[in-house]
């Protein structure tokens, strides 16, 4: 059963972290960030290729944390897989037993470390999504019957402070008709715009676990400003880090007062703690 | 149009020393490659002299109507005959097509002068830009006539992405972001922007293409 299904529709407020699968086999790397982040955490996402650099593939990694009795969120961009090979992954996954499941778009590859790779974009996370409800319906893309279907809990991406509002306003219309019910979203550093994304997602019936990254050093703000699409740290928060006699600790107590914030607003908190792993307690001021 | 680049100098020797070829003639285009500033007859001159700068010997050269039209170029070829009978090889300046009627009408080793880009837009003179990929399953009916499978460099049909930034592309980042062109295109104009778009049909974009409107069978 899905934790995390349970949580958001029961109304509890959930935690969710991330972990990235290793550019290798070796799975220690991985369990150690695990380890620390799974006692505060009710669900993890794994990730899929992220960055559009060669890791594990999300499935083996999602597989390896029910092994150890942790929840995994499977995500699943359109970048590397046609249709045939996404659907047949979706059925993998359910046949794992895994049971969240965060459709994604995927960074273009010209971003990774294989910048000659053809971006497959054969479907896009909308359709992806909608998929995956035909999947719990007992049908395939072309609807015929599947020998088993699937029951996944289906989640995307939001981007509540990407500008124009009304292009993403319409885009989370979009997904929730598709059949996502819980959004996670990008990293937010405006609780305004959060409130305004939450206030439009809830009578649509879809949950919202806001974002939050840990700015542990000006060296990430940098990267975070200049690498990571549809991300702007806004100069204020940047200052802070910045000006900090210990930017580490800065950005775990302007993590913390932000968790503190997203628990007024959304249906929970999704913490990105890059390396920060051992911090998710402070960050979480002590819950979770 | 078709749109085309010269191709890297170094790779036509090359082309040529594989074969042993000194001497070559040359065949451009009137159509695509001309307004491409590609293969019209400046750049043929400017090509002939490089070549025989470079030792080689230029037997003639000339720039076909519509290089691409198989009958034509069989015709183009017959008036130069003599020159390319005596050339090693044939060096086309035009798009890949051209290059393969040529290589069909003339039986000489026949060698690509230019790289065939995309299917271009003419924005100015010399200003060209890729709108449409010829996929044989149009959308521009849904999409307020933009084309989000070629001007989304991730092809999205439905978007924007998450990397959209400021109403920006993540990929071409000194760009509008097409889907937020299109929806408020869309808006302006009072159509409806919340539709969405079913994967596509790609089996429309299988290759090759091949159109017969003489006979009832049509495109495959």
């Amino acid at each position: 059963m899905s934790r995390l299904r349970d949580m958001l529709e029961g109304g509890e407020f959930v935690v969710t972290g991330e972990v990235a699968p290793p550019r290798g086999t070796d799975l220690a790397g991985m369990h150690a960030a695990v380890d620390l982040l799974a006692p505060h955490c009710h669900a993890l996402n794994v990730t899929d290729n992220q960055g559009a650099s060669l890791h594990l593939s999300s499935l083996a990694a999602s597989k390896a944390l029910l092994e150890r009795g942790i929840e995994p969120i499977f995500q699943q961009t359109c970048r590397d897989r046609n249709r045939l090979a996404l659907q047949s992954d979706l059925l993998a996954a359910w046949s794992l037993g895994l049971e969240n499941l965060l459709v994604v778009t995927g960074d273009d590859p010209r971003a990774g470390d294989h910048p000659h790779a053809k971006g497959v974009f054969d479907l896009d996370s909308t359709q992806l999504a909608s998929i995956a409800r035909g999947m719990n319906e007992g049908h395939d893309m072309m609807d015929r019957d599947l020998k088993g279907g699937t029951g996944f809990y289906v989640g995307a991406a939001m981007f509540p402070e990407a500008e124009p509002w009304d292009v993403q306003l319409a885009r989370i219309e979009q997904k929730i008709e598709a059949g996502v019910r819980f959004f996670q979203t990008q990293a937010i550093f405006d609780m305004d715009k959060l409130q305004r994304a939450v206030e439009a997602v809830r009578p649509l019936g879809a949950k919202v676990i806001a974002g939050v990254l840990v700015l542990k050093s000006p060296r990430v703000i940098d990267f975070v400003n200049s690498k990571l699409a549809g991300l702007m740290v806004p100069d204020a928060i940047a200052d802070r880090i910045r000006r900090a006699h210990d930017p580490a600790d800065a950005a775990i107590a302007l993590a913390a007062e932000q968790v503190a914030s997203i628990r007024d607003i959304a249906d929970g908190v999704h913490v990105m703690p890059l390396g920060l792993d051992a911090a998710i307690g402070r960050i979480l001021g002590g819950a979770g | 149009m078709i749109i085309t680049k010269p191709r890297d100098w170094a790779r036509i020797e090359e082309n040529l020393t594989s074969i042993g070829a000194r001497r070559v003639f040359l065949m451009g285009c009137g159509q695509c490659a001309t307004v491409a500033h590609t293969g019209g007859e400046k750049e043929l001159e400017e090509t002939a002299a490089r070549l025989e700068a470079g030792g080689y010997e230029v037997t003639g050269w000339t720039v076909g109507e519509v290089t691409c039209h198989l009958n034509g170029t069989k015709l183009e070829s017959r008036k130069h005959q003599a020159e390319i009978d005596s050339a090693d090889a044939v060096l086309v300046l035009a798009c890949g097509a051209g290059v393969q009627t040529t290589a069909d009408a003339i039986a000489k080793p026949v060698f690509p002068g230019l790289e065939s880009l995309f299917l271009g837009t003419v924005i100015r003179n010399g200003i060209f830009e890729e709108r449409c990929q010829t996929c044989g399953d149009c959308v521009l009916d849904k999409t307020a006539g933009i084309c989000p499978v070629t001007t989304c460099p991730k092809g999205l049909l439905n978007g924007p992405c998450g990397g959209m930034w400021n109403g920006m592309c993540e990929v071409l980042t000194d760009r509008e972001c097409t889907h937020v062109r299109i929806r408020h295109r869309l808006e302006e104009q009072g159509r409806t922007t919340r539709r969405t778009l079913a994967p596509k049909d790609f089996s429309t974009a299988l290759k090759p293409g091949g159109v017969n409107i003489r006979e009832s069978g049509g495109s495959r």
